[in-house]
């Protein structure tokens, strides 16, 4: 193969227009540097969405679903095909949304295989009150070993200890932001009543953020006894079970084991936040399809160039053939030409979308209470510098091909005749 | 006689305009080393049948046989080959690649042959512009020559890879008498001392009455042949 040559021959056509070269050249590094920008922010963001949302949710969380639908006993018992009857308001059965046995559930579900802890707890709605303020929320009874075992707790204390709570039946440990609503600080009271009437004064011993609006603004852990103690009821009433897996996708069998092996209700941390999962897909469609376009765009660009460049070449490549230059030494020179365009633009591409991303990752970003970031996320992966370079390199491949095919097949003759 | 190059019963159609017969029947042998002029009326078939000669075109009725190889069916790359190595040419209008320097245009040929190493090729290809008095402008973009200038640099180019055959349409057409004169004088000592062929398409008829042999044509017909008493 004469590739010194042909080489030679590339470089020096790219050489003798360098404003066209640069001019291909840039479209393909716009097309790169877009890309490289894009995929990295927006997978970062996934990835942030992702990490705050399921490190704040339990891979599986078991229930009891509180049917208020029931039918009436008079359908029940008195059903034919010839009458019907008629019933006036009636009212939902009251119903407890205490998993039965919940203890003793937890300790078996901790004994299969994969699981890292579970999390037996009482969850319920609540009002909290510091004088005149009143906000809604949740309060969960936990045991907070257990719970911080699920959700490193520690690490999102922004106040306050754990131990504290332990050693205080009257504790509370809230989220960050639903203490500065209700301007309390470590140490100071709230009173919180539940929807059943049950009323109690607890002492705020610590606050927590885990970087979800929703979760900070509403949330609050006591212990266990201690909720079961203002809904007035046993020790062994819990509503919830959360568990985490060591691998978050066998939580998903195991959801559906422990559905048929209890008969309660679970979901899977895929379905609680499919909405999450759902707009991670909708930005890495978008990031592609931008991206895509970009690079298509450049490709048409080179191709153009290209094409123009064979039509001023005419004449070049009937003398290469006259002197005994193949047709396929043809294709070379000038798919070097489009190779190198690539190559160049897209190292160049490359490293502007490096200089783009780190300059969005330095950029101050206030997303207010709702998340808890200080600039945007980007993530910096080789992987996408490599993808975002076989992306250039395919397109002016591709977009070089043709026209070096066009030159190959120039008939010399036809072109030296004059 | 050693035959270097066999023509039989070339016929040439062109469709455009109108179908008519550009070559009638033309049939002709080459020796080793002559030096033979094609002349005769503009338009009379000379330069379409040096393109046959010289295998770019392969759209024609008959056979082509040079160096015993028969060229007709061959494909395009054996005959690229073919012509890197056999063939030399020098076009009627001088063809040179303009970005490249008048030493770069002789080397291509050779480096594609690859024969010989660079540093030969380069030491070669200034032999060559030697020859054709062109060694000062070896650096020179072939694009700042003049005509003339140029059409020497396509010779040094053709004869670079000794050539069985060079082909020449009116090689010497831009050239004023004394590089004429030089052009003749070298095409003269490679057919001599080198054996090379020489066939020449040309309206000089001084140039035709110093080849050893001169085929004239009319109409696309070889009228007439004979070789010059010197
Ligand atoms: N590509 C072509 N298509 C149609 N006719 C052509 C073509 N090339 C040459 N001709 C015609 O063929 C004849 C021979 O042309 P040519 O071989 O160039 O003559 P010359 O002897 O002057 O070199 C002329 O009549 C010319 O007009
Ligand atoms: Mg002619």
């Amino acid at each position: 193969m004469n590739l010194s040559i042909t080489t030679q021959i590339a470089k020096t056509h790219l050489l003798s227009k360098k404003r066209q070269t640069l001019v291909a050249m840039l479209g393909v590094t716009f097309g790169i540097a877009m890309f490289i920008t894009m995929i990295s922010f927006m997978q970062g963001v996934n990835q942030f969405l992702e990490d705050s949302a399921l490190d704040a949710s339990p891979h599986v969380r078991m229930y009891n679903e509180v049917n208020t639908q029931r039918p009436a006993l008079i359908d029940q018992l008195n059903r034919s095909d010839s009458a019907f009857n008629v019933i006036y308001h009636q009212k939902p059965k009251e119903q407890l949304s205490r998993l039965k046995n919940g203890f003793l559930i937890a300790r078996r579900i901790e004994q299969e295989p994969g699981v890292l802890g579970v999390s037996p707890q009482l969850s319920t709605q609540a009002f909290y009150n510091n004088g005149p303020i009143q906000i809604s929320g949740t309060i969960a009874g936990v045991d907070i070993d257990r719970e911080n075992r699920l959700y490193n707790l520690k690490s999102r204390l922004k106040s306050g200890t754990i131990e504290a709570l332990r050693s205080n039946p009257n504790g509370l440990i809230m989220g960050n932001v639903l203490a500065r609503k209700l301007n309390v600080r470590e140490g100071d009271k709230v009173s919180v009543t539940t929807p059943t009437g049950g009323t109690m004064i607890l002492r705020v011993v610590g606050t927590f953020g885990f970087g979800i609006g929703t979760v900070d603004n509403t949330k609050s852990y006591a212990n266990l006894s201690t909720v079961q103690e203002i809904l007035q009821k046993d020790a062994s009433y819990v509503t919830d079970i959360h568990i985490k897996m060591f691998d978050p996708l066998l939580a998903l069998p195991l959801g559906k084991k422990l559905r048929a092996m209890y008969g309660y209700y679970t979901e899977d941390w895929a379905t609680a936040n499919s909405a999450i999962l759902a707009g991670e897909k909708i930005r890495n469609v978008m990031t592609f399809v931008v991206s895509m376009t970009l690079l298509v765009v450049a490709g048409f660009g080179i191709y153009n160039i290209m094409n123009m460049n064979v039509i001023n070449k005419i004449k070049d490549i009937a003398i290469l053939k006259a002197t005994g230059f193949e047709g396929k030494d043809i294709v070379l020179i000038f798919l070097l030409q489009a190779v190198f365009i690539g190559v160049l633009g897209g190292l160049l591409g490359l490293l502007i979308g490096f200089i783009l991303s780190y300059l969005l990752s330095i950029t101050p970003f206030n997303a207010g209470d709702f998340l808890s970031i200080k600039t945007f996320p980007v993530i910096f992966d080789p992987k996408y510098y490599g993808m975002g370079l076989l992306f250039g390199l395919i397109t002016t491949v591709l977009a070089g091909y043709f026209p070096s095919r066009k030159a190959s097949k120039v008939d010399p003759v036809s072109i030296l005749r004059g | 006689m050693e035959k270097v190059l066999k023509a039989s019963h070339f016929n040439k159609y062109f469709t455009e305009p109108d179908r008519f017969q550009v070559l009638k029947d033309v049939t002709f042998e080459v020796n080793k080393g002559e030096f033979l002029a094609i002349v005769g009326k503009s338009g009379c078939g000379k330069s379409t049948l040096l393109y046959l000669l010289s295998t770019m075109d392969t759209e024609y009725e008959g056979t082509l046989e040079i160096n015993g190889q028969t060229l007709t069916g061959r494909s395009q790359d054996y005959l690229s080959k073919f012509r890197n190595e056999h063939l030399g040419f020098v076009f009627q209008f001088h063809f040179l690649l303009p970005e490249f320097t008048t030493l770069q245009n002789v080397m291509l040929p050779a480096l594609k042959l690859g024969r010989y190493s660079e540093k030969e090729v380069e030491h070669r290809a200034y032999e060559k512009l030697k020859m054709i008095g062109m060694e000062d402008h070896a650096r020179k973009l072939s694009s700042k020559l003049s005509g003339g200038q140029q059409q020497r640099v396509a010779i040094a180019r053709a004869l670079i890879n000794d050539p069985t055959i060079v082909m020449g349409d009116e090689p010497t057409g831009n050239l004023d008498k004394t590089n004429t004169g030089i052009v003749f004088d070298i095409f003269r000592e490679i057919a001599q001392e080198n054996h090379q062929t020489i066939i020449a398409v040309t309206h000089d008829p001084d140039f035709a009455a110093g080849c050893d042999r001169v085929i004239e044509m009319s109409d696309g017909m070889i009228i007439s042949s004979h070789e010059n008493q010197i």
